[in-house]
């Protein structure tokens, strides 16, 4: 086949060019066809550092991404930390198992011993032996708003974290650098609690139905009609909560005989939606888009897998920000191959709305594309509007047959009436309506302060995950008894940080997440610097092993030339 | 970082052996046992090589001046 009736093949405008082009050949023509070439096979072997884009084209900005390789040392060194614990975890059970320890955990009862056990499985063996010893990190008490600084109520355990007693005293003003509050609005002052408060005067707290039955309020129809306007697209749906927006809706968009394909990295709600919508799931490489490419090509051509018949719709489910890598989906080259290949994109914007984009609407808006080319927004209003909830938003069509099919919009109740009047104040405030700048300022602080963070903690030699301009930065950690150390000594300091460990990121890879909002100051980012610094430098955690520029030497150099 | 006295650097050497291990995390018992066994094993490394390693090198000395040492020997031999 010549290259014309190649490009007839292919959609008018919607189409980019690779930097690398395509040949068209007479043997191997769909394999040469390929949207986004494989990447040469030789590169660097120390970093997986994604500075350049192969399809440069598509992008306006660069688009710096990196996750620096684990060194060999510390990986060998945490696999040795966790064979060490294992081995001290069968000692314990063997004791709880002969009673020689008394037993905390849950057991099946005496007649159950013959049955398949219950409690045996990884998960539960890290929880009971690993978990609990540094429980103390999580379930912290908060008492009072979680906005940029906040108070902890101290809690002490006598039995090594099985049971915990506050004491009474309370931590305040702690530096809160793991909240969801990119943008601040998690306060208890302000236009939106004093809207919340008026409201909360005029419908009370509860909604006291479903939605579909008595549960609809005008001012869901208020802040439908916002979130529509505020996303660019015809029409919206708002559910109670996130989770159930994501487990509830994906079922009713797909079913038997309908493909899934989502990233390896997706949030348990869209995994548990896929798979509660009996659709067959198939799972590409985190942000690669050459492996989506590969996924759909095999998907259009072979067909559904015994019978192949065509697929009834083929639904790409990706994330705004995947929380737990600090990166950003290649939102122009998924939606290049989303038209190419006649699939439907499903957008999970919970951590990226309000929060990137100059107007702060998103990855859309990040991106500058159009957001009718997304044919499922969805998102939640917990991260940065400083409520709870979750929205679709789309074609007119889809969200009418949403509000009669979906589980959570016929059967779960709404959002409550002062949570919906903050999350209209919030938007409003940063659309800009009545001409005030407050939301504009908040953006802007949000995203000097995400500069400023990454680059001091990369200068210092941590290894940080992520695309540079995510407000999520997850810093590595990798042994386990860092994880329950750090925690510790941040908090110590007054700082209080979220760390993460196994069931949610890979074993060896642990982290401790940062989130930066607007509402931190330059004073309080350099007090939470320079702790990490302090208890990076005790707990020798700054792994990075890049050359860092040093401009004064440059000028030195550039002296000496000038004297000779 | 900067240590007072000897003292603290040596606390801060042990510190980092506990995050290493792992040991960290344990309740005090269970370090007991895991620093009383990997002491007992270094202190027997430590013995045995007192004990045995200067009578292997040595033989393993004379093996090797043996080797090179006898060639000139049985050529000089040879020779005469």
């Amino acid at each position: 086949m010549t290259e014309s009736s190649a490009n007839k093949l292919l959609n008018g405008d919607s189409c980019h060019r690779t930097s690398n082009g395509k040949k068209s050949s007479k043997n191997g023509f769909v394999k040469n066809h390929c949207l986004f070439q494989q990447p040469q096979k030789y590169h660097r072997h120390r970093e997986r550092d994604q500075h350049v884009t192969h399809n440069s084209s598509l992008y306006e900005k660069p688009f710096a991404e990196s996750f620096e390789e684990t060194p060999l040392l510390v990986a060998v060194l945490t696999y040795m930390g966790y064979g060490i614990l294992t081995i001290f975890g069968y000692l314990r059970d063997f004791l709880r198992h002969w009673n020689i320890e008394k037993c905390h955990v849950a057991r099946e009862k005496e007649e159950q011993k013959d049955f398949v056990p219950l409690y045996q499985d990884f998960e539960n063996f890290y929880t009971r032996n690993l978990y609990m010893r540094i429980r103390d990190n999580w379930t912290r008490p908060v008492c009072g708003v979680p906005g940029a600084k906040m108070d902890l109520a101290e809690c002490v355990s006598h039995d090594y974290n099985w049971t915990f007693e506050q004491t009474g005293r309370v931590v305040k003003g702690v530096i809160n650098m793991g909240s969801y509050n990119y943008l601040g609005f998690a306060e208890n002052t302000g236009a939106c609690a004093d809207a919340a408060v008026e409201v909360t005067e005029k419908y009370g707290v509860g909604v006291a139905s479903s939605r579909c039955e008595m549960g609809n309020l005008d001012i869901h129809e208020e802040l439908e009609q916002l979130a529509a306007s505020f996303l660019g697209v015809e029409s919206s749906l708002t559910f109670g909560m996130g989770f159930a927006t994501n487990s509830m809706n994906i079922p009713a968009l797909t079913g038997k005989g309908c493909l899934v394909l989502s990233d390896e990295l997706n949030h348990a709600s869209l995994v548990l939606g896929a798979r509660l919508s009996g659709s067959t799931i198939r799972v590409f490489k985190h942000n690669n888009m050459q492996s989506l490419e590969k996924l759909l090509r095999d998907a259009i051509a072979h067909g559904q897998p015994r019978t192949h018949r065509p697929w009834k719709k083929i639904l790409i489910v990706v994330e705004g920000i995947y929380s737990m890598e600090g990166s950003i989906v290649r939102l122009p080259e998924v939606v290049a191959l989303k038209k190419r290949y006649k699939a439907y994109l499903y957008l999970d914007e919970a951590h990226s709305i309000g929060a990137l984009g100059p107007n702060g609407r998103g990855v859309v808006d990040y991106f500058g594309l159009d957001p009718k080319d997304v044919d499922i927004m969805m998102g939640t209003f917990t991260k940065s509007f400083g409520a709870a909830g979750g929205y679709i938003g789309g074609k007119k069509e889809l969200i009418d047959y949403l509000r009669c099919h979906s589980h959570s919009s016929l059967y779960a109740t709404s959002i409550s009436p002062p949570v919906a009047q903050q999350i209209i104040t919030s938007m409003k405030i940063i659309m800009g309506v009545g001409g005030t700048t407050l939301g504009a300022d908040r953006l802007r602080q949000l995203s000097e302060n995400t500069t400023y963070f990454r680059r001091r903690l990369r200068e210092m030699g941590f290894i940080i995950y992520g695309n540079d301009d995510s407000p999520v930065i997850p810093m590595m950690l990798y042994m386990p008894a860092k994880i329950g150390a750090f925690g510790r000594e941040m908090l110590k300091r007054n700082i209080g940080t979220v760390v993460v460990g196994f069931p949610a990121t890979p074993i060896i890879e642990s982290r401790a997440r940062f989130c930066v909002s607007a509402a931190h100051t330059r004073e309080m980012l350099d007090t939470a610097l320079e702790a990490t610094n302090e208890v990076g430098d005790l707990l020798q955690l700054k792994y990075s092993r890049r050359e860092q520029p040093l401009p004064s030497l440059g000028w030195m150099a550039e002296e000496s030339l000038l004297q000779d | 970082m900067n240590f007072k006295n000897f003292r603290e650097y040596l606390a801060w050497l042990y510190y980092q052996y506990l995050l290493i291990t792992g040991i960290y995390v344990l309740e005090p018992w269970e370090k007991s046992i895991f620093n009383s066994i990997l002491f007992s094993v270094i202190g027997m490394v430590v013995y045995t090589s007192y004990v045995f390693v200067p009578i292997h090198l040595r033989l393993a000395l004379e093996f090797f001046s043996g080797l090179f040492g006898g060639q000139p020997e049985s050529a000089m031999a040879l020779m005469s």
